[in-house]
């Protein structure tokens, strides 16, 4: 099959404004999707499910969330740990308190209060820009940190500050096994994907957009930056809140609040950058690249046959990191996204790419 | 009241503040005269500390500061080469991000190459504590012979900073490139090299605060999230402005324990934790520019 | 095709005055746009030009004077509240969003005319994807008439910079304004590009009858198109009508000659 757009032409601006213009993209895409559902489970581990496929689905997700704030409307934040930290407590004390609650509803509703403290934090985005910016969203973070290992009505009193997430169940379906569990998770990211992808080529995407390239023609050409940044924080932080419940509940189980420390606002930061800013698919590239490549270094030394003690991995994974973020953002800082995009335009015109 | 313990809490605070500043020190340095906010400050210190500390188990403390200089001029140098320059007029959030990478690249090189234990840094300073003003306050007040001694080498720091600034022409290049780069650039003061410079006096600051910091606390890996907090720091003085990153060091450091003793015990404590985050929270929503910093007008 | 006719004053400037800190960038001027007309502002290098169309547009807060558009004075208002009354422009320095295409960018000067709220789009199918088709309708009207259509899918950042001028005016465009603020509309081009612009200029004050205040150094230019010309020096008015009778007035030709005053 050859990845051709000859003979496929888009009579109707509504053909043009598909999501998948070209055919064969459609095709691949729900190939994909066949093989996630129905495919995976079929031959997937336990430890594939619960180290890989589950973690990186939900970091998938709340690195949407993220760059619908960094890559999409230019609002830097270093305060996702923080949000994430806000979804998961939420969901928390609303299935421990309301017993009755439908497990999708508790999610929506952890969302719905990362919102709340999503926005909050972001005002302060209507008077400053850039790194100031970062810094009110590093008090978000270290605020938040503190008020969950602090104040006990947020863990229930309970006394070592870890907490457990109750039994999923889902219109009486309790969801336990792992395969199950990834069906869930799978399932809310597509959902999640698609609302985000569907917001960004919508009105309020191109808000976000033109607020990022430039703020002041955005204002002059009648979008409101208190409406646009805010609404990105808002959304932002939504997906962001749901991510953080699923982590919780669906990924960790039990948790403390160093769960959602600044190293892993850090991380989704690291995704977004690795995968591209400005780009749903690039979260997904930089979920799966910093899912695995830790894993990969864990692995690396006994397939080489050295000795190298866990400790100087971990520093060595951080040297990494760094170095690959220095890298992209040199070479490429648009990102894994970026480099898909341009092998499919060569693919579209291969062999005769003149 | 009891005034004593509140003048000890303020000098406790000062102290601590004069720590914060000296970090703050660095990012105004680097900012001013490349406009690159450099994330990366606190994991210089750490970085600087753990090398001092390492090569102090081999040599004399002279000899090991003198060769942790040279070594974070290198790293400036590798750091002008490999990251600024190939960044050079991208947008000041990319470059931000850049020092995030910076950081993490930092504290695990760091790690790897001189390890992460937690290293006693014994630089010859005295710890006992001493006794002051004994005839002002009824039992006079406690103060830490090591927290003064740490206030003088911040303060021969500074002083060498503005006379550096002031009385020599690489400083007056310094001042012209920080206010205006194309002007600076085209009566042929080369930009490379000021930056090598910058990034360099700011690793020997990292240094110091490193070595105070660290002969207090023990060299590890909390050095470089502590480091952060002069992020607040220089929030609250304006990216621009050296007295503005003393001064907000000193305001926080004493806010930071002012609450902690007398607000920390109706909340459950640690406030020290998000107090300077906080403090700055509020200050970017009253005056962004900050204590010191000049507004800027946006441009169409 | 429409012959237009000079109507009613529609934007009325009375003795405004700007200054940043102790620098005086506007003192006192007042002069009036009618309805249709093309209006010149020209002047030396910073004499206030720029400053003048940030006021019109809510940019800049002046200390004093008025400013009435459409009748309605106003206080303190903000650019996106100028851009809800009508009020579109360009910039000197292009300020597309570089990294959106050539429609994505005209499709957001179209953003506040939409309404679908964020949950409809988020869905997109349904009454989000009706008005997006309504209004990517009225976009590509307007790449017909800049003729652009065969790079409407290109990023902006690739473009050459006369075609990005172009897709700078259809983004104003997009917004169907009323009073359109054209500053340097032709800066930097060649002459073909320049008069491909002026084409462009005419055509949008003759087919939709769009008022234009426009700012341009090309004397030749600004006196072939428009109906009245202000002239502004350190800030203040030096003279006020006709391309013919400002041609004529010795305190303009002062002004650019340099003689002290």
């Amino acid at each position: 099959m050859l990845y051709r757009e000859a003979g496929q032409f888009r009579t109707t601006y509504q053909a043009d404004q598909q999501l998948f213009p070209i055919r064969q993209d459609r095709i691949a895409v729900l190939l994909l999707l066949a093989f996630a559902f129905a495919v995976v489970p079929l031959f997937a581990s336990e430890y594939l499910f619960r180290a890989i496929l589950i973690p990186f689905l939900i970091l998938a997700l709340t690195a949407i969330g993220l760059n619908l704030l960094v890559g999409y409307c230019g609002q830097i934040s270093l305060g996702t740990g923080a949000f994430m930290a806000v979804g998961a407590y939420a969901a928390y004390n609303f299935a421990i308190r309301v017993p009755s609650l439908n497990l999708l509803l508790v999610f929506v509703l952890a969302g719905l209060v990362a919102t709340v403290v999503g926005v909050l934090f972001g005002t302060p985005s209507l008077r400053i820009k850039g790194f100031y910016l970062a810094v009110a969203t590093l008090a978000a973070q270290f605020f938040i940190d503190w008020l969950f290992a602090r104040v006990g009505w947020f863990t229930n009193y309970t006394p070592s500050g870890s907490v457990t997430a109750p039994q999923l169940n889902l219109f009486g379906w309790t969801i336990d096994s792992p395969t199950e569990k990834y069906w869930l998770v799978l399932a809310i990211v597509c959902l999640i994907a698609l609302a985000a992808k569907n917001l960004t080529r919508s009105a309020i995407g191109r808000a976000w957009m033109a607020t990022r390239d430039m703020d002041v023609a955005a204002e002059i050409i009648g979008i409101r930056p208190i409406y646009a940044k805010l609404s990105a924080f808002a959304v932002s932080s939504f997906f962001i809140g749901i991510g953080g419940a699923l982590w919780a509940f669906v990924h960790l189980g039990s948790w403390e609040p160093l769960a959602f420390d600044i190293n892993r606002s850090f991380n989704l930061l690291f995704m977004i950058i690795i995968g591209g800013l400005g780009s749903i698919l690039g979260a997904f590239l930089g979920a799966a690249f910093i899912t695995i490549l830790p894993l990969f270094l864990n692995q690396l030394p006994a397939w080489l046959g050295i000795n190298v003690s866990t400790a100087t991995i971990s520093h060595m994974e951080f040297m990494i990191f760094g170095a690959l973020i220095v890298f992209f953002l040199i070479v490429e800082p648009l990102g894994l996204a970026r480099l898909w995009t341009i092998g499919k335009e060569k693919l579209r015109l291969w062999p005769f790419p003149h | 009241m009891n005034w004593g313990f509140l003048l000890e809490v303020i000098l406790g605070g000062l102290m601590a503040g004069v720590l914060y500043s000296l970090v703050a020190l660095g990012f105004v340095l680097i900012y001013k005269a490349s406009g690159v906010f450099n994330f990366a400050q606190g994991a210089m210190v750490l970085f600087a500390a753990l090398s001092l500390v390492r090569l102090m188990e081999h040599m004399p403390f002279l000899a090991a500061f003198v060769l942790t200089l040279a070594i974070m001029v290198l790293l400036a140098i590798g750091i002008e080469r490999l990251v600024l320059r190939p960044l050079v007029n991208q947008a000041p959030i990319i470059l931000f991000m850049a020092t995030i990478g910076l950081t993490y690249f930092l504290d695990g090189f760091g790690q790897t190459i001189w390890g992460s234990d937690v290293y006693q840094l014994n630089i010859g300073m005295p710890k006992e504590p001493i006794i002051m003003a004994e005839s002002l306050v009824n039992g006079g007040i406690l103060v830490n012979k090591e927290d003064l001694y740490a206030a003088l080498i911040a303060a021969i720091l500074v002083a060498g900073l503005a006379l550096f600034f002031q009385k020599t022409a690489t400083g007056r290049a310094l001042r012209a490139v920080a206010d205006d780069h194309q002007a600076a650039q085209s009566v042929g003061i080369p930009l490379n090299r000021i930056w090598v410079i910058v990034w360099a006096v700011s690793g020997i600051v990292a240094l110091v605060a490193g070595m105070v910091w660290g002969s207090k606390l023990g060299v590890q890996f909390s050095l470089s999230l502590i480091a952060l907090k002069a992020l607040p720091v220089v929030i609250l003085g304006g990216f621009e402005s050296v007295p503005g990153a003393i001064i907000g060091g000193l305001i926080i450091g004493v806010g930071e324990k002012l609450s902690e003793v007398y607000l920390g015990p109706y909340v459950g404590g640690g406030i020290e934790y998000w107090f300077a985050y906080v403090l700055a929270l509020l200050f970017l929503l009253v005056r962004p520019e900050g204590l010191f910093g000049e507004k800027h007008i946006d441009r169409v | 095709m429409q012959t237009r006719t000079i109507g009613e004053v529609i934007l009325d400037i009375r003795d405004v005055s700007l200054a940043f800190g102790g620098v005086k960038a506007l003192t006192e001027v007042s002069f009036d746009v009618r309805e249709h007309e093309i209006r010149a502002i020209i002047g030396p290098n910073g004499a206030g030009k720029s400053s003048m169309l940030n006021v019109i547009n809510g940019v800049y807060h002046p200390q004093r004077g008025t400013i009435a558009f459409h009748g309605v004075q106003r206080t303190q208002m903000r650019p996106h509240e100028a851009a809800r009354q009508g009020i579109a422009r360009t910039f000197q320095n292009i300020a597309l969003f570089k990294g959106m295409s050539v429609l994505d960018n005209i499709m957001t000067g179209r953003n506040l005319k939409m309404s679908s709220n964020i949950f409809a789009q988020a869905l997109y199918v349904g009454p989000a994807l009706k008005e997006e088709l309504r209004h990517r309708h009225k976009v590509e009207e307007i790449i017909d008439f800049l003729e652009i259509q065969s790079i409407r899918k290109t990023p902006v950042g690739r473009l050459p910079y006369g075609l990005q001028k172009r897709v700078e005016l259809g983004r104003a465009l997009a917004a169907e304004p009323n009073l359109l603020l054209l500053d340097e509309p032709m800066a930097g081009m060649n002459m073909e590009e320049k008069q491909d612009m002026s084409r462009f200029i005419l055509d949008v004050n003759d087919q939709f009858g769009t008022t234009i205040v426009l700012i341009e150094h090309d004397m030749g230019v600004v006196m072939d198109l428009s109906d009245r010309v202000v002239v502004l020096d350190y800030g203040k008015k030096i003279g006020d009508g006709t391309p013919d009778e400002v041609r004529a007035n010795q305190a303009v030709i002062d002004a650019y000659l340099g003689v002290k005053h």
